[in-house]
């Protein structure tokens, strides 16, 4: 029985091989074009980016541009304040990453390591509000920034995004895993929880870390409704309100609104391809539990 | 006595010990916590309230308390639509709702793009992975490739998608090399600005979902292909029988996160349709900004308590059902 499955294996292996080598050329055959179909708008963003606006809807599509019109990405500049709208992009976007990975990863220590009462009823709180959507809230929350004087200010942006509870759930998750006899040996050799956080958690945590500022970066900087909501006048826009008011005032010159959209994707384009390992793994783990 | 004194004593130092090690626990936690106290957990008691008060957003005095009757007035189907029907029963009355009323249309509007954007994505973002779960030459670039969309700004892909969906734009001179007649601007389109919506969020979203699905089949034990591989099992056999059985928490967990993302679909359908054309694609959310926009605060919370008692539903639905999936 046995030796007449391993004749039987013996028999079709080469036959196998070429099946196995078709199929290799179909997989990545398959691949490109996955990667050709949802790469395509971009490509004719770019594309479109340096035509004339006449020869946008050209038929049939010309992928190449008879002529390359760089100036359309100089004229851009002159239409917008596009690089004031970059300046508060990046300010919000930085400083939300800031504060969200460090308050949240304090927070998370405390909610990870450390016994106290109240622990776990406090921790609900910031579990059940992950499950409750912004925009069922969002109205209070304008009323209560307008009061206090936020409005139409680039401050009422970071405090809105700066301490969600998914920043504490996600350290916590990998505080979790760091063995608690660490902190304890620390706590013997007389460092205070502070610096058991400082010394011990946080250069542990890279990876963690690592994650959440790169979510953060990228979800702050592509944030479009907040921004919508808060900000009315031009100096304080962020890059996506500002491209849609772009959008709208120039509504018929295709290709700069083009060559703004592609602008307007070079900054988070360089943070994903530079750190895309941290951001695709950290959905693979993170996402999981979620 | 002076044991009693010192057990006191004892008592009293382990006590102030307890409070100190609180106050440093709680020193850890208040950073985030008055932040997250402040701009999340106060705005979400008050939105319940707000939705049965009636403001304009003016003075604070004039706010005043209406109970229920924001939602009376969303459910509300209006007399003359009623008086129009030759046979009033429920469920004649329940097609207008979803027909007539802002409410229904939006609710009808989220589930529609819900059930199809759904399972369009689930089958995109499996399909995906399963071609990058074999061992390819530059899997990586591809991975980054797939799952750039996922990371690029809605405000410009959606101009870009708007721009290749116009009347003569790409889009429809590629379907009329396949014999398609449809020239119009897909999202100016009563019945296919939807799909337009749809297109965009399954391209943008298949690649967050791909990456979730790869970590789940680099989970599933090699094993069980190899016994499948012995008992005479082909390829498909051995997709139906192992890989998506095994996958299937992974779908639920992606089912539950998709259903509530599109719930909350707001940035593409602001950007694309607008809500239009008329209200043919008018969600949620988007209603909930218009009413927002018109300044009727305390009727924009009631439709977003609307949101929130679907999304806490679904969540409710996932807890249950985590519950039975890890008890198997």
């Amino acid at each position: 029985m046995t030796t007449s499955i391993m004749n039987a294996g013996k028999a079709i292996r080469p036959e196998n091989h070429t099946a196995q080598r078709i199929g290799k050329v179909l997989l990545y055959v398959a691949l490109i074009l996955l990667s050709v179909v949802t790469l395509i708008p971009f490509v004719w963003m770019l594309s479109s980016s340096l035509k004339l606006d006449r020869e946008v809807f050209e038929f049939p599509i010309r992928w190449i541009p008879q002529v390359f019109h760089w100036e359309n990405y100089s004229l851009i500049w002159t239409k917008a304040p596009m690089l004031m709208y970059f300046k508060n992009t990046a300010i919000v976007a930085l400083s939300v990453t800031f504060i969200q990975t460090m308050t949240s990863s304090f927070a998370a220590y405390a909610f990870a390591k450390l016994e106290f009462k109240g622990r776990d009823t406090l921790f609900m709180c910031y579990i059940a509000t992950i499950a409750v959507p912004w925009q069922a809230y969002m109205i209070p929350q304008f009323i209560e920034f307008r009061a206090i004087g936020l409005y139409d200010k680039l401050t009422a942006i970071m405090v809105l995004q700066a301490f969600s509870a998914f920043g504490v759930f996600l350290m916590r998750q990998f505080y979790r895993g760091i063995p608690t006899e660490l902190c304890e040996a620390a706590r013997i050799d007389g460092l205070s929880e502070y610096g058991i956080w400082a010394r011990i958690m946080l250069p542990l945590s890279k990876a963690a870390i690592a994650t959440l500022v790169i979510f953060t970066f990228i979800g702050t900087w592509n944030d479009y409704m907040g921004p919508m909501i808060y900000l009315t006048t031009e100096s304080v826009k962020t890059v996506q309100v500002g491209l849609r008011r772009f959008i709208q005032e120039n509504s018929s010159d295709y290709h700069l609104i083009m060559a703004a959209s592609m602008v307007s994707l070079i900054p988070v384009s360089v943070v994903f391809l530079c750190l895309q390992r941290y951001f695709i793994e950290g959905i693979a783990t993170s996402g999981l539990k979620g | 006595m002076s044991q009693y004194t010192l057990s006191r004593e004892a008592k009293r130092r382990k006590g102030s010990l307890e409070r100190k090690k609180t106050l440093v626990a709680l020193s850890f936690i208040a950073p985030n916590f008055i932040g997250f106290a402040l701009f999340t957990l106060i705005p979400v008691v008050i939105a319940v309230f707000m939705s049965m008060t009636e403001w304009n957003g003016g003075k604070l005095s004039d706010m005043h308390w209406v109970g229920l009757s924001n939602y009376e007035a969303l459910f509300a189907v209006p007399q003359r639509y009623i008086d129009r029907l030759d046979n009033p029963n429920f469920f004649s009355i329940l097609g207008l709702f979803f027909d007539k009323v802002d409410l229904g249309i939006a609710l009808k509007n989220t589930v529609t793009y819900t059930l199809i954007t759904v399972p369009l994505t689930l089958v995109c973002s499996i399909a995906l992975a399963l071609v990058l779960n074999k061992a390819v030459k530059g899997a990586v670039a591809f991975r980054a490739i797939l799952f750039f969309p996922y990371v690029s700004s809605t405000v410009a892909i959606c101009v870009c998608w708007n721009f290749m969906m116009m009347k003569n734009g790409p889009i429809n001179q590629l379907l009329m090399l396949f014999g398609s007649t449809f020239n119009k601007t897909w999202t100016a389109d009563s019945n296919m600005a939807i799909w337009a919506i749809i297109i965009v969020s399954v391209w943008k979203s298949m690649g967050y979902y791909m990456v979730i699905y790869l970590a789940a089949l680099q989970g599933i034990p090699r094993e069980l292909y190899e016994a499948a591989t012995v008992d005479g099992a082909n390829k498909w056999q051995q997709f139906t029988h192992i890989t998506l059985p095994q996958l299937s928490p992974t779908t639920f967990f992606v089912s539950v996160m998709l259903v509530i993302g599109c719930f909350k679909v707001y940035d593409t359908v602001a950007l694309m349709t607008a809500g239009g054309p008329g209200r043919a694609t008018k969600m949620l959310v988007t209603y909930i900004i218009d009413v927002f926009n018109a300044f009727n605060y305390g009727s924009a919370c009631a439709i977003a308590m609307v949101l929130l008692v679907l999304v806490l539903s679904v969540t409710l639905i996932q807890f249950r059902m985590e519950k039975k999936f890890s008890a198997d």
